[in-house]
């Protein structure tokens, strides 16, 4: 049960909550969106939730909300370029039968 | 998938915004419709404060229809203008239906389009209808009821199907909802609809089972919930099965009792109506008196006991405690891990149905809210958090996969991409390559069942992949990935990575794949299991050989003369042709064998020809002068 990042991706985190000043960490997780399935949910998190569970990458403080856990668990945080447009992008590390869960939560 | 960017705490759920929606429960014997009002789930009733509209949809000669109460009350009048339990005819062939001798429809069996046989339609007064349209005459009338409730137009609504209903019978579903001027948010089990309603009002963590035996299916799910989330564990069911089923009974024991045979239409329509009436007087009393009089003017008047409804229908009972168990077996749980056993339908109501579970999982079923309302009242939770009325993160749905999905292979043998049991949304990938050397196109045939070989499951879909570069075989990437939507929808793309052409098909309804084949679908791979490992290995092995018979032959071809004497020749020509005569038989032990010994007999002309190209790059050294 984990959620990681790439030091790629922690890096950026890193930036972007030295750039915002305040904050304990990133929270992820999903929300219902319409009929079209599951959407992600990337968030600053100013204040731990009782029930959140707690991971560390890099250096990041990753937070999730345990309804969430199931969609996310085992999935690596990755920042990439595409183009002009760049940001983050969930990635499964399991090879051989590559999840698409971005394609699945896709709005 | 879209690039995210972090939002601000809270700042990433939709705007709230206040939407009329409604949650419908099309059943087989009644349906209702429910929405959330002030917060709180409840079953909108008509104008005479009814919740439950009979599905019983009735035409006339002059096109006009009648649905719920009135057209139930002409069913013995004009039995073949009246149809009831239409859910039984969704998304199915008439070779699906099985017996109808007992049926006073006029059946007509569509053309087939394509490959897919067609639904059944059913010849009424008012013409040829299909059971899509009956459903969507029932849905119009539950809209006009919610529109006039709710005073204003609904912006959508989930509607719940069994767990066990296939592809074709969701979209005819889908389609039933399309023709009544309803937007789907969402196709919901029916199972986990009563999940959320309990879930909700009674939140617990821990596993339960949903037992839900309605007019005319039965279906059983394993729920677990913790912390909020529910995720089914496991289904199974019967879909010819339900109250329906325990009426037929009552029916049977009163033409026995009553010496008759051969009833006409009507006579038939009567007595199951008075057959179902006696089935709900006897929950509450002990016995109840049947009486009813025939078009012959014969006058029937049976006293039945409760406990000879109980010794008759026994065995109907206990044909719901195997999918069951089978579905206590998938979820790899015992009955002691079951905290709880919720009741849905109307015929739970049934005592010796609610003894015969409590003595199967050892504990009284929650019978707290009415089985008859509990499926549109969750209904109506989840179409209210999709309209967007409330915060969705609030809780989340996971629902399964109920039979494997996967794609045909050199061989005739399956590959898996979706397992069942597999929560959806859900999309997986996988990626395949070529076979041949300058294969340019691809076949991409989609499969569902849990056996190994491809003529065992069921065919879904075929399209082809073309275009895609000659390279050696084993060159190409081709991704292939399978997405189910939120409603079981299945679409399945191929992709070459190196060029990026893709083809891709949204599994169209193929009318025709019935519970009962799915259930015998799933018993099958458990009772072949050992067939199945056998004929992968023969097939497996079969197809090792040709290759390697092609690759051997392509070889002589090319060098066998300059490379070989005629006795280093012979000696694998000898090992082809035993390896040719072996593929003839099924004995891939032997098979297997015959492929190593011509792997082995070709050792050093493999040497030699390596030898060959390798010195032709480096100036004339053998390779084992090389130093490495």
């Amino acid at each position: 049960m984990a959620i990681s990042l790439t030091e790629n991706a922690a890096r950026h985190v890193r930036n972007f909550m030295a750039k915002r000043g305040k904050g304990v960490g990133l929270r992820v997780g999903v929300r219902t969106s319409g009929c079209s399935g599951m959407a992600y949910k990337l968030e600053f998190a100013d204040e731990v939730a009782g029930d959140d569970l707690k991971f560390e990458s890099c250096g990041v403080t990753v937070l999730v909300d345990p309804k969430s856990l199931p969609y996310v668990d085992g999935m690596e945080l990755d920042y990439t370029r595409e183009g002009l447009n760049e940001g983050f992008k969930f990635k499964n590390p399991n090879v051989k039968t590559e999840c698409g869960c971005g394609e699945s939560f896709g709005v | 998938m879209a690039l995210l960017q972090i939002s601000e705490p809270g700042l990433s759920t939709a705007p709230h915004e206040h939407r009329l929606a409604v949650g419908i429960d099309l059943g087989t014997t009644n349906s209702l419709v429910a929405t959330v009002r002030n917060g709180i789930s409840v079953v909108l009733n008509d104008a005479d404060g009814r919740a439950l509209l009979p599905s019983v949809v009735r035409y006339f000669a002059d096109g006009s229809v009648q649905v719920g109460e009135s057209a139930q009350a002409a069913q013995s009048e004009d039995p073949t203008n009246t149809i009831l339990s239409v859910k039984r005819f969704m998304g199915r062939g008439l070779g699906d239906i099985g017996d109808i001798s007992g049926s006073p429809y006029r059946f007509v069996d569509a053309p087939s389009t394509g490959q897919a046989p067609g639904m059944v339609q059913l010849r009424t007064a008012a013409g040829v209808k299909s059971p899509v349209e009956v459903s969507s005459e029932i849905l119009k009338l539950l809209r006009a009821r919610a529109e006039e409730a709710l005073g204003g137009e609904l912006v959508g609504a989930v509607i719940t199907v069994p767990a066990y209903f296939d592809d074709a019978q969701r979209q005819a579903t889908k389609d039933a909802a399309r023709l009544a001027g309803i937007n789907v948010l969402r196709l919901l089990n029916e199972p986990t609809a009563a999940a959320i309603a309990y879930g909700l009002d009674n939140a617990a963590e821990g596993v339960y089972a949903v037992y839900d035996l309605g007019g005319g299916t039965f279906d059983v799910s394993i729920l677990k919930l913790s912390r909020g989330v529910f995720e089914v564990l496991a289904t199974n069911g019967n879909s010819a099965l339900g109250g329906d089923d325990f009426d037929h009974r009552i029916y049977c024991w009163l033409l026995e009792k009553n010496n008759l045979s051969a009833l006409g239409a009507s006579d038939t329509r009567l007595l199951l109506t008075r057959a179902r009436a006696a089935k709900e007087e006897l929950t509450e009393h002990d016995e109840t008196r049947v009486t009813a009089i025939l078009r012959s003017g014969e006058a029937i008047d049976t006293v039945l006991a409760r406990r000879d409804f109980h010794a008759m229908s026994q065995n109907l009972v206990e044909r719901t405690l195997q999918p069951v168990r089978r579905a206590l077996r998938d979820a790899g749980l015992a009955v002691a891990d079951i905290k709880g056993v919720v009741m849905v339908g109307g015929a739970t109501r049934m005592p010796q149905v609610q003894r015969a579970v409590a003595e199967f999982f050892r504990q009284a079923p929650l019978t707290n809210l009415d089985p008859d309302k509990v499926v549109a009242l969750g209904a109506a939770i989840q179409a209210n958090v999709l309209a967007g009325n409330r915060s969705a993160d609030d809780w989340l749905l996971l629902d399964v996969i109920p039979l494997s999905l996967g794609i045909e292979t050199m061989g005739g043998l399956t590959e898996k991409i979706i397992p069942r049991n597999s929560t959806i949304p859900a999309a997986r990938a996988q990626d395949f390559t070529t076979f041949k050397d300058g294969q340019t196109a691809m076949s991409v045939h989609v499969v569902q069942g849990e056996r190994e070989l491809v003529s065992d499951c069921r065919s879904l879909a075929r399209f082809e992949l073309r275009g895609i570069p000659p390279m050696v075989a084993g060159a190409a990437r081709i991704r292939i990935t399978f997405q189910v939507d939120a409603d079981g929808l299945l679409s399945v793309s191929a992709r070459e990575q190196g060029t990026g052409v893709e083809a891709h098909i949204t599994v169209k309804p193929s009318y025709g794949l019935s519970d009962a084949e799915i259930a015998r679908m799933l018993q099958d791979s458990s009772r072949h299991a050992q067939d199945d490992m056998q004929a992968r290995a023969l097939r497996e092995h079969q197809v090792e050989a040709n290759q390697l018979l092609e690759a051997v032959q392509n070889a002589l071809e090319q060098d066998g003369a300059a490379l070989l004497d005629d006795i280093g020749q012979a000696r694998i020509r000898d090992g082809m042709d035993g390896l040719r005569a072996m593929l003839q038989t099924a004995d891939h032990p032997a098979i297997k064998r015959a492929i190593t010994q011509l792997n082995d007999a070709t050792v050093a002309f493999a040497q030699a020809r390596m030898d060959k190209s390798v010195s032709r790059a480096l100036g004339g050294r053998k390779l084992t002068d090389l130093e490495v």
